[in-house]
């Protein structure tokens, strides 16, 4: 796990002081409690120690900083005009997106809705593709056709970047269905929210998951709020890893990278074996649903700022890794002057891609044009030519 | 190309001309190592032994003891085609609700699960817009589901998938994602069956960029509209008929396909082009005999890819006869004729003598009662009266 943790940060990192200090960390594990312990439905939960090691925790801290970065580079982006239409921003969620990756392959396939960046980012796309994504130019990683809502990463094992809220259950559904019919031992995270855990399909697609025993996980990242409508306002029960009745859950603190990548690794057992499983992830989004949302009307600004000071999960790693002697205090502001550093040279890359090529609207509507091959009995073949 | 195309439509057309069907009067030649066909044969219960098609001359059929081919139903041939496509590529799979165990509701899948086991053959629940997105988040990943909906109607409540994911994935992600789903099932006027199971949908689904559509009407074009739906990269919907599946007809034993975007040449004539699909075909030939009579040539054209169109069988015909008649189960607002009509005005324009007539179902709920809904879709009495109007 550590090593595979290693070739995926030196992809995302250049050769700079922090990547010394993060391939010259130790891989002598650790064990740490997770903050809170996990609370079960119909399943007895994993343990509240984690495993871990010095340089896991140190490339955490590395890429939730990244992502913390991005996302605020975005916002600025945004406001300067740079990116349009819908942006929604995941800072505050990053403790999920990383924790889940310490836990799977990139064989494992994972499939979310539109807030997607930092995900894409976990699963090896680059800063640079997200940046040109995000801003319509030509080498983003949809061919700026997509936007922010639709990022993908097929040899990632990331599809998707999906608008309607709830579309992807059923699709992640047919994802965990392929990794059964190819018999390879890979599961399925289908990434959904609190606002998405209403829908009807989600209930379908939980059924024909349990019925078929499909390595699918649900993972519900609740950040209590879908858009404007706190959870209790929308939800009977808001205990979404209760719902799924016949099908078990866990309620995890998605704020904590190591819960989190506890969660997921137990999760993982348990759906190749036995089926699917919910996860829950306690979570919080700092911006508003979107760029146009400001966040503030329907929650307070100290809640806001209480959870900054609480339960950051950036700040909690730091803590850790201080407290644990992995780092000094110098070395981590330095690890992020040179996130930030990264993060911008992204962006001014990005911004002199041009745009996609007028021909580029009509491609990739169908494959490759038209016209299966086509032979009569006698071999003769007809294609069809159209002017 | 033009040429060449002449001659092989017209092959086509003597092998589908129906009722009556002459046998292929050309070579027929072994074409792959496995005898797929053969291997299809063995499973039916009434199969004469047909000899290995290794000919390198031809072999005048007319000496041979019986007629080439087997006789099918619409139903058996779309399942010919399922069943030789899913031995070609484990990668085809079923999805349906009864499609497994109970074989189908029209019997298109029937026998196919105790074949290939119940995960390739898919029973379903009640739940089409998650087994719809199923299938496409499948097909992502590289398989080739076939997804049949018990009834066209009922892939409404599964619309988001079939436009958003379906037909525009491949879009949004930049060509990373193929979708080569097909999405079949019955559809249309005819049983009786209410007002919600007689929908005629092709209009609906007809804007969604990214997916093609075609309609089949006769034993041979589903079999190899089948097969070739099931090949294509693109997602397919294929729109049958609820009272076209007991249409008997002989085909090739030999392995086919169809070209998804090509029209076929029903019956070639001089007078007045008569546009149409499904199962209004029938109709139009019923009208045909008819207007045969009263002194009329019509040609006929079955129009099959109803996105796209393939305009340039339709523009040869138009340009022969200078007049159009566009006959349709569709409904008439927004319908295919609809959007036929215009793309003909458009491209054609110069050719037309008069302006096209479009005859499509009436803009109605499908009634109960078996005259109101007889009155419902096109009649051949109708399509006469058009013919007779337009060729004054």
């Amino acid at each position: 796990m550590a090593m595979a943790l290693t070739r995926r940060n030196l992809h995302l990192l250049c050769p700079i002081f922090s990547a010394r200090l993060l391939t010259t960390a130790s891989t002598s594990p650790i064990t740490i409690e997770t903050s809170l312990p996990f609370t079960a439905h119909n399943i007895d939960p994993p343990s509240r120690s984690v495993q871990t090691s010095p340089q896991e925790l140190l490339s955490f801290f590395r890429d939730m900083a990244l992502m913390r970065r991005m996302e605020i580079a975005a916002d600025s982006l945004y406001k300067a005009k740079l990116i349009r239409g819908f942006c929604h921003l995941y800072d505050g969620q990053e403790a999920v997106a990383i924790g889940m990756e310490a836990a799977i392959t990139r064989k494992d396939c994972i499939i979310t809705a539109y807030r997607d960046h930092c995900l894409f980012l976990g699963r090896g796309g680059t800063l640079l593709e997200a940046f040109a994504e995000l801003m319509g130019r030509k080498d983003g990683c949809s061919k700026g056709k997509g936007g922010s809502m639709h990022f993908y990463k097929k040899d990632g094992g990331f599809y998707g970047g999906h608008g309607i809220v709830g579309a992807q259950i059923p699709l992640g559904c047919g994802l965990a269905f392929a990794q059964k019919y190819s018999k390879d031992d890979n599961v399925s995270f289908m990434m959904y929210g609190d606002g998405a855990a209403n829908q009807g399909q989600l209930f379908e697609a939980l059924n024909m998951a349990a019925l078929w025993d499909l390595p699918a996980i649900l993972v519900c990242e609740n950040n209590h709020y879908g858009m404007g409508t706190a959870e209790w306002r929308a939800a009977k029960s808001p205990a979404y890893f209760k719902r799924g009745d016949y099908v078990p859950g866990l309620k995890v603190d998605g704020m904590d990278a190591l819960a989190v990548k506890q969660a997921c690794k137990f999760a993982k057992e348990h759906a190749l074996k036995n089926g699917p499983i919910i996860l829950e992830m306690d979570t919080y989004r700092y911006h508003g649903h979107s760029m146009s949302d400001p966040g503030s009307t329907y929650r307070t600004r100290d809640e806001i700022s209480g959870i900054r000071q609480e339960r950051d999960p950036v700040e909690r790693v730091r803590k850790l890794i201080l407290a644990h002697d992995i780092a000094t205090e110098k070395e981590m502001k330095d690890n992020e002057k040179e996130v930030r550093k990264e993060v911008d040279e992204a962006i001014a890359k990005a911004k002199e891609i041009p745009s996609p090529d007028p021909s580029e609207l009509f491609t990739n509507v169908y494959v490759k044009g038209l016209g299966v091959e086509a032979f009569g009995a006698d071999r003769k073949e007809l294609r069809a030519v159209l002017p | 190309m033009a040429a060449s195309f002449g001659v092989s439509s017209a092959a086509a057309a003597n092998a589908v001309k129906s009722p009556a069907l002459s046998p292929p009067s050309l070579p027929v030649i072994r074409s792959e190592a496995r005898p797929i066909s053969c291997r299809v044969n063995k499973s039916r219960k009434a199969g004469k032994i047909t000899t290995k098609a290794v000919a390198a001359q031809a072999e005048n059929p007319a000496s041979a003891a019986s007629k080439p081919g087997h006789e099918v139903l619409l139903f058996e041939a779309l399942r010919e085609g399922l069943e030789e496509e899913m031995e070609r590529d484990p990668r085809v799979c079923i999805f349906g609700e009864d499609v497994g165990h109970y074989g189908g509701s029209y019997k298109v899948s029937k026998g196919l699960a105790d074949k290939y086991g119940d995960l390739r053959v898919l029973d379903t629940p009640i739940a089409e817009n998650s087994f719809i997105g199923m299938a496409v988040g499948a097909a992502m990943t590289g398989l080739r589901p076939v997804v049949e909906g018990m009834n066209m109607g009922f892939l409404l409540l599964a619309f988001n998938q079939i436009s958003d994911n379906c037909g525009m994935l491949h879009y949004t992600s930049g060509g990373q994602f193929t979708i080569p789903t097909v999405i079949r099932g019955p559809g249309g006027v005819g049983r009786q069956l209410g007002a919600e199971h007689s929908q005629r949908l092709e209009s609906y689904f007809q804007s969604i960029p990214g997916i093609q559509m075609v309609a089949c009407s006769t034993p041979y074009n589903a079999k190899g509209l089948m097969k070739a739906a099931i090949r294509s990269e693109n997602p397919v919907v294929l729109f049958e008929h609820v009272l076209l599946y007991n249409l008997k007809e002989r085909i090739p034993d030999e392995e086919y396909v169809v070209s998804l975007e090509e029209a076929e040449m029903v019956r070639p004539g001089e007078h007045v082009t008569i546009l149409t699909y499904s199962r209004m075909r029938y109709h139009v030939m019923q009208a045909a005999k008819t207007l045969v009579n009263k002194g009329y040539d019509p040609e006929v054209i079955d129009i099959r890819s109803l996105k796209p169109f393939d305009l340039y069988t339709i523009g040869n015909s138009i340009k022969k006869t200078h007049k159009v008649l566009i006959v349709e189960e569709c409904m008439r607002t927004g319908g295919i004729g609809a959007s036929l009509t215009a793309a003909i005005n458009e491209n054609f324009n110069d050719y037309l003598d008069a302006p096209i007539v479009c005859l499509s179902s009436q803009d109605v709920p499908t009634p109960y009662a078996g005259t109101l809904e007889e009155v419902t879709v096109v009649q051949p009495g109708q399509i006469v009266t058009a013919v007779e109007q337009l060729c004054r």
